[in-house]
């Protein structure tokens, strides 16, 4: 089985971002940038498949600027196979990325993509859903526990009332929540086999899709403040 | 948003949940389909019945639950449009606010897509009357099966508490719980506050209690009246999912903890002291 996980750039989960004064949006000038939290808990879910047998191949793909290349390296170093770039300088909406993931599957024809549940910057929690959508496929969304047998995934699925367990006829989109597994840290030989790892790059635009935004961002404005209260002395 | 409004209950044996439909107050219409295929709400069936009934509709809401954050982008997706996350705010018809960075930025968004397919955040809207209204029902046929996907079962939390995004006193704990037991000092104070229990995911990871009781970026966000956040430092992802409380009280024991910036009222204490103190005292 080969499994295709689509990971994004974004900011690190420990940053606390800034609004530009002048509305325009989010400061990101010299922000530590990371590999998508969820996406590091989907490659790992895809690594352990491959070590268990169950995957042949685990193929990694970010789109976005040129600096996309560094996490798809990390995904390497942390056991994926091969990475593929589509390289864009806009920001692409949900929809706009799963066009292009879309083209991704029929090259790669993978029979499970693994998508993280959301991502941290802009908090959509679309992809994997849309990308399912238009490749007709079944979708298991916030997995905490991923079974493959034959031609089939279980997946539970975390839901606000408690735990939800569905079968779907592979191919399959998976995304994966937080307590699906504990995501390995990279160790310093294999971020240097990952070097060496087939990294391939192709522009966004060669692909011959519509990624035209759909939204116009009007504003960006920081949250109410709150103030901080009182410390009190007692509970009485 | 303006415009008439209808809505679609879609789901096995719901007649009673389409009739309380009706008669909320504003409602034009409910359209009732009625079969196994939407008892348990999988997207793959549900979108297709809601793109079926969508021409004519400008606006195709659901909620930011589980649930519609599961349906309505493969909506979107159907209909080639893009879709729009957890709305905190009208603008105007086709310009909405929403919470971006786990909070930490709202941005302004204006759609160019001629149908807005958007889910919403249910604790940043008043509810509408759930009387007044005589919308007529209305039955639909159509069944949309996928083949590809079955249910298989699910474990329900039970509890006699409120539904956490829906109680006006939320009581969470953190890590520094300690253990699963412990939690039933938080359950006695909710008991007798009428309060829904939550949790930080520390708590969650290390199994003190179940997942469907995680606050924040990632799990459920509140915003009731009075927020008591017992051994919980204060992540950001943590105040994304409850810093819209009225009022938050925080009992921790380090002075320095990032929740204190946040807390209306803040204790610096013990909580295996302080928590039993409060739940003798109410
Ligand atoms: C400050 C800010 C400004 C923006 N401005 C614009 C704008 O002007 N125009 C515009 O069109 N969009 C804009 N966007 C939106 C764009 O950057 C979003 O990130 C994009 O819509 C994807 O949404 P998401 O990351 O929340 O997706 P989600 O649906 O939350 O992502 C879920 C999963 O999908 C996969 N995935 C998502 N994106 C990628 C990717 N690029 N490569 C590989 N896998 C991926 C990952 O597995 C990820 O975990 C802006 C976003 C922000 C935060
Ligand atoms: C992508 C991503 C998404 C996330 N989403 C969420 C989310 O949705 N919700 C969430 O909560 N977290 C989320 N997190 C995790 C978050 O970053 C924090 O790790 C988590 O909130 C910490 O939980 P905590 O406050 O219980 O634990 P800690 O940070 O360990 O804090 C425990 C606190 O308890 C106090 N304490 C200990 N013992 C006592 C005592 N006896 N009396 C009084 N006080 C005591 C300590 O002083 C400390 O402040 C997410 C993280 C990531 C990376």
């Amino acid at each position: 089985m080969k499994v295709l996980v689509p990971v994004k750039r974004v900011i690190d989960y420990n940053v606390k971002v800034r609004v530009k004064s002048d509305g325009s949006g989010v400061d990101l000038n010299n922000v530590k940038m990371a590999i998508n939290p969820f996406d590091e808990i989907a490659i790992e879910e895809a690594v352990r498949l491959k070590e268990a047998g169950t995957a042949s191949e685990v193929v990694v793909v970010s789109i976005g600027p040129k600096q996309s290349q560094e996490v798809l390296r990390t995904a390497l170093a942390v056991g994926a196979d091969r990475a593929i770039h589509l390289e864009t300088d806009d920001e692409l909406e949900p929809l706009a990325v799963a066009k292009c993931l879309k083209q991704v599957v029929a090259d790669e024809q993978p029979e499970l993509v693994i998508c993280g549940k959301q991502a941290i910057d802009d908090d959509s929690n679309q992809t994997g859903q849309m990308l399912a959508a238009l490749l007709g496929w079944p979708q298991g969304t916030f997995a905490s526990e991923v079974a493959p047998e034959a031609g089939v995934v279980k997946v539970t699925r975390e839901i606000d009332g408690g735990l939800e367990t569905v079968q779907l006829n592979l191919p399959a989109v998976v995304t994966s929540d937080l307590r699906l597994n504990e995501p390995r840290y990279a160790s310093l030989p294999n971020i240097m086999k990952a070097k060496k790892k087939p990294l391939e790059a192709k522009a966004v635009a060669e692909l011959g899709l519509d990624v035209s935004p759909r939204l116009k961002a009007v504003n960006y404005a920081p949250p109410a403040a709150r103030q901080g209260g009182i410390k009190v002395e007692s509970v009485g | 948003i303006g415009g008439d409004i209808d809505l679609l209950v879609a789901g096995e044996n719901a007649q009673p949940a389409a009739e309380a439909a009706a008669s909320i107050a504003g409602v034009r219409k409910v359209i009732h389909a009625d079969n196994a295929a939407y008892a348990h709400q999988l997207a793959e069936n549900v979108s297709k019945l809601v793109v079926e009934l969508a021409e004519g509709y400008t606006h195709i809401l659901a909620p930011g639950t589980t649930t519609g954050k599961n349906l309505a982008p493969r909506v979107a997706a159907l209909l080639g449009v893009n879709q729009l996350s957890d709305i905190i705010a009208v603008e105007a018809a086709d310009t909405f606010k929403r919470p971006i960075y786990a909070g930490n930025a709202i941005a302004t968004v204006k759609s160019a897509d001629a149908v807005k397919v958007i889910t919403v955040r249910g604790t940043a809207f008043d509810a509408a009357e759930a009387s007044g209204g005589s919308a007529t029902v209305e039955a639909c046929d159509s069944v949309h099966q996928h083949a590809d996907v079955s249910f298989v079962g699910e474990e329900l939390a039970k509890s006699d508490r409120p539904e956490l995004t829906a109680a006006s006193v939320v009581i969470s704990g953190g890590r520094g719980m300690g253990n699963g037991e412990n939690f039933d000092m938080l359950n006695k104070v909710a008991d007798k506050l009428g309060a829904a229990v939550g949790a930080s995911r520390a708590a969650v990871d290390a199994g003190f209690v179940p997942n469907d009781m995680q606050v924040g970026q990632t799990g459920k966000m509140v915003a009731p009246e009075l927020y008591i956040a017992v051994g919980i430092s204060g992540a950001i992802q943590h105040l994304a999912g409850m810093k819209d409380s009225k009022i938050i009280v925080a009992i921790n024991k380090d002075e320095e903890a990032p929740i204190f910036q946040v807390a209306d009222y803040g204790l610096v204490a013990d909580l295996f002291e302080a928590v039993p103190e409060l739940e003798s005292r109410l």
